[in-house]
């Protein structure tokens, strides 16, 4: 229609001369031009309108669109979870599996001196399973986590399973305190907090082993308080009814009491330490020495003990190198019988060691260890004899980690436990599965 | 006598008045958290710019300062698997437990990416919840801090009020800041970069980068000698832009391939703190832009 206008006042333009025009045909004209710029307007308005409309609905798409990413990525959201658990799993499982071929030059099952039950010393020659391990682990509920640790071992062809670990811990207790019931690796000293897959060593240090039988397990209560301090101040106590060595276990009335602390921090971004002070009293009643145990203690014993660690990481970024020094003292005194004789007798002994990753994967370390025992002239002849030696071992390992959860390591020991200098040599895999472990200071 | 009970109730008040104590794993989190509190807070991070988040141990001073925290600030998503359950049983602190007001994870509140198909050791050290190293993205940053201000908000009752101003403020803030990187961006994109680890995804995702290769043959498993020479080879054809590092990667074998690729080695601040421009969230931000920008020109 519009179109038809314009196109016949352009006919009409060409068709008359402007001669031609008369007062009629200008008024005429003038009518028609008036029409289309009226017409051209509302065509204008018309557009801008459905312009601004069309710019609305787009901010309503946009607006539409960003809610959509927001919807799904909260859906996205809602199905991933993002917990800091153990394991996607509930509870965490973890196994570690070792195994060892080992070069002993004879070895030994016993540290002349000290009287003592159980595993010592480093085990068999050749090829040999060493203890392979099962963990569970969780949250309870919102005031308890438990923990079990089940250990399978070889004895003369059969297969033993030893409960290792079975504890609860009450997490939400007021004012700094955590308390732990059930069997647990205790709070004495340093080396004694973890599992012995996470040493550095292929074996426990002597005082370990000749004092702990390697770790001081006990089956009891233990309460911790940590100090509201920058500085690391934590206090612990412990009562035991354990069974195992050192302990009897026997009666209603707890043969052990244990007292521990420990302080730490650190060091500018680069260093940190820890400083610990233990104590275990034990009750001990018939406890046998060795094998054939003809002859047993019972009385008192008591041990002390102080353990140190140091560690320095450049930056505090251990990923690439590390150092770590770690050392302990225990020194025990045992009062009353030793078969019909009275005993009285004083021991002690330390390690000292360093360990360095140099690159990553790899670590380099050095380890010392000693024990000494003073028991008296009248034990000749039995465990409790005093040795003309001081049994002492020198170690070097070298070990690569191909990821953090495996492990190879090579162990040369220079061991004088027996008085005689025996060449150890350990190669050894640890290897974990399954629940990530924890980085334990 | 009188005197002890005013004393000690002046003592009290002094110890309502006091900052929220916030324990944040990451520097990222407690940049967030002053960004989000300002004086109503006291916060720390765990681990440095310097430090991996993955390889921390549970140290006598993490203990100490997780057993005072009100409130804990971490990534979550197994970031801190290694270490975080322990030191929170170490604390003894109630408040910071996981399901408490106190435990705030950011990772729960952000899509994560890379989350693994298959759950197995033998693809190194995978997060089953996807890639945990979420803070450069900044919708990420936006949404952890929305909801983050609404955790102060419920853990310190006392300074709701001002989280909540503060979080608006920050959001604002933040928005204009996001828009005028996202205008910038459109020059990063497609910029062929190849990664120490997967530490860079989320803000490859944002700015479009293509991660070609990682030096590490898988996450948390340090790159081989093998694997450096296969990715020599490979990328020969076609060198990427740039190397890019986080302050605590190892320098070495990116060194190694840069040398071999005749490209540059660049170190990424990564977290607050990862350089000296790199003071809050905002140059963290900025500081990214203006390295990977350099590397075009």
């Amino acid at each position: 229609m519009k179109r038809v206008n314009s196109a016949a006042l352009a006919a009409t333009l060409a068709l008359a001369g402007p001669e031609a025009l008369a007062g009629d045909d200008i008024e005429q004209l003038r009518q028609m031009i008036d029409a289309l710029r009226s017409d051209y307007e509302a065509r204008i308005s018309d557009l801008e309108s459905r312009l601004a409309a069309a710019e609305r609905s787009s901010q309503v798409a946009r607006r539409a669109a960003a809610e959509a990413v927001d919807i799904a990525e909260e859906s996205a959201i809602a199905a991933g979870g993002g917990q800091v658990a153990a394991n996607a799993f509930n509870p965490g499982i973890g196994a570690v599996l070792v195994g060892r071929y080992a070069d002993l030059d004879g070895g030994w099952e016993s540290i002349p001196g000290f009287a003592t039950e159980g595993e010592l010393g480093p085990g068999e020659d050749g090829f040999s399973l060493g203890e392979s391990e099962v963990n569970f682990k969780a949250a309870i509920d919102a005031s308890f986590f438990g923990n079990l640790t089940l250990a399978l071992e070889d004895e003369d062809g059969d297969t033993e399973v030893a409960v290792e670990e079975a504890w609860i811990q009450a997490t939400s207790l007021p004012g700094g305190l955590t308390a732990t019931a059930g069997r647990h690796f205790s709070g004495l000293g340093y080396l004694n907090g973890f599992h012995r897959h996470a040493d550095d060593f292929s074996d426990r240090p002597l005082p370990y082993q000749a004092f702990f039988g390697g770790q001081y397990i006990g089956d009891g209560l233990q309460l911790r308080w940590l100090a509201p301090t920058a500085l690391f101040l934590e206090l612990g106590a412990e009562l035991n009814w354990s069974s195992r060595f050192p302990a009897t276990g026997e009666g209603a009335s707890p043969d052990a009491w244990t007292l521990f602390g420990h302080v730490g921090g650190d060091i500018g971004s680069s260093h940190s330490w820890q400083l610990g002070l233990s104590y275990l009293d034990l009750e001990v009643t018939e406890r046998a020495a060795g094998e054939d145990g003809e002859e047993a203690f019972s009385g008192d014993s008591a041990l002390s003990g102080i353990d140190f660690v140091w560690k320095w990481a450049p930056q505090g970024n251990s990923a690439l190198t590390h150092f770590k020094l770690q050392g302990e003292y225990f020194q025990r005194r045992e009062d009353g019988l030793f078969g019909d004789r009275s005993y009285d007798g004083d021991q002690n002994g330390w390690y000292l060691q360093g360990v360095w990753q140099f690159q990553p994967r790899w670590r380099v370390g050095y380890r010392h260890d000693q024990v000494d025992s003073d028991n008296g002239v009248q034990f000749l002849g039995t465990a409790l004899e005093d040795p003309d030696h001081r049994p002492e071992r020198d170690s070097l390992m070298l070990d690569f980690s191909p990821s953090e959860f495996s492990r190879l390591r090579l162990q040369y020991t220079r061991d004088r436990v027996t008085g005689e200098t025996q060449d150890q040599l350990v190669l050894q895999y640890l290897m974990s599965l399954g629940a990530h472990g924890a980085h334990k200071f | 006598m009188k005197r002890w009970i005013l004393l000690f109730m002046l003592a009290c008040a002094a110890g309502n008045a006091r900052a929220l104590e916030v324990f944040a794993c990451e520097p990222e989190w407690a940049a967030l958290v002053r960004e989000l509190g300002g004086d109503a807070v006291s916060v720390q991070a765990a681990t440095t710019a310097f430090q991996d988040p993955h390889r921390l141990q549970a140290r006598p001073s993490l203990i100490a300062r997780a057993r005072q925290a009100q409130l804990l600030v971490c990534t979550g998503a197994e970031l801190e698997v290694g270490w975080l359950p322990l030191l929170l049983r170490r604390a003894g602190n109630a408040r910071i437990q996981p399901g408490m007001p106190g435990h705030f994870l950011a990772a729960e509140f952000v899509r994560r990416l890379e989350i693994p198909q298959r759950l197995d050791r033998s693809q190194g050290d995978v997060h089953p919840q996807g890639n945990p190293h979420l803070h450069l993205q900044p919708r990420n940053v936006a949404r952890v801090a929305r909801q983050l201000g609404e955790r102060m908000a419920q853990v310190d009752g006392a300074n709701a009020t001002v989280y909540r101003q503060r979080t608006e403020q920050f959001l604002a803030r933040w928005d204009s800041a996001v828009a005028g990187w996202e205008s910038r961006a459109a020059a990063l994109a497609g910029t062929r970069v190849v990664a120490h680890h997967r530490s860079f995804s989320y803000l490859a995702d944002w700015l479009g980068l293509d991660v070609v290769a990682t030096l590490e043959t898988r996450p948390g498993v340090p790159p081989s000698g093998a694997h450096l020479a296969s990715l020599l080879e490979q990328l020969t054809p076609a060198p990427p832009a740039a190397i890019i590092l986080t302050p605590y990667e190892n320098e070495k074998p990116a060194r190694w391939l840069s040398e071999r690729l005749q490209v540059p080695v660049l170190h990424l601040p990564f977290t607050v703190g990862g350089d000296e421009a790199s003071v809050d969230l905002v140059s963290l931000y900025e500081q990214h832009l203006v390295l990977l920008e350099q590397l075009g020109s």
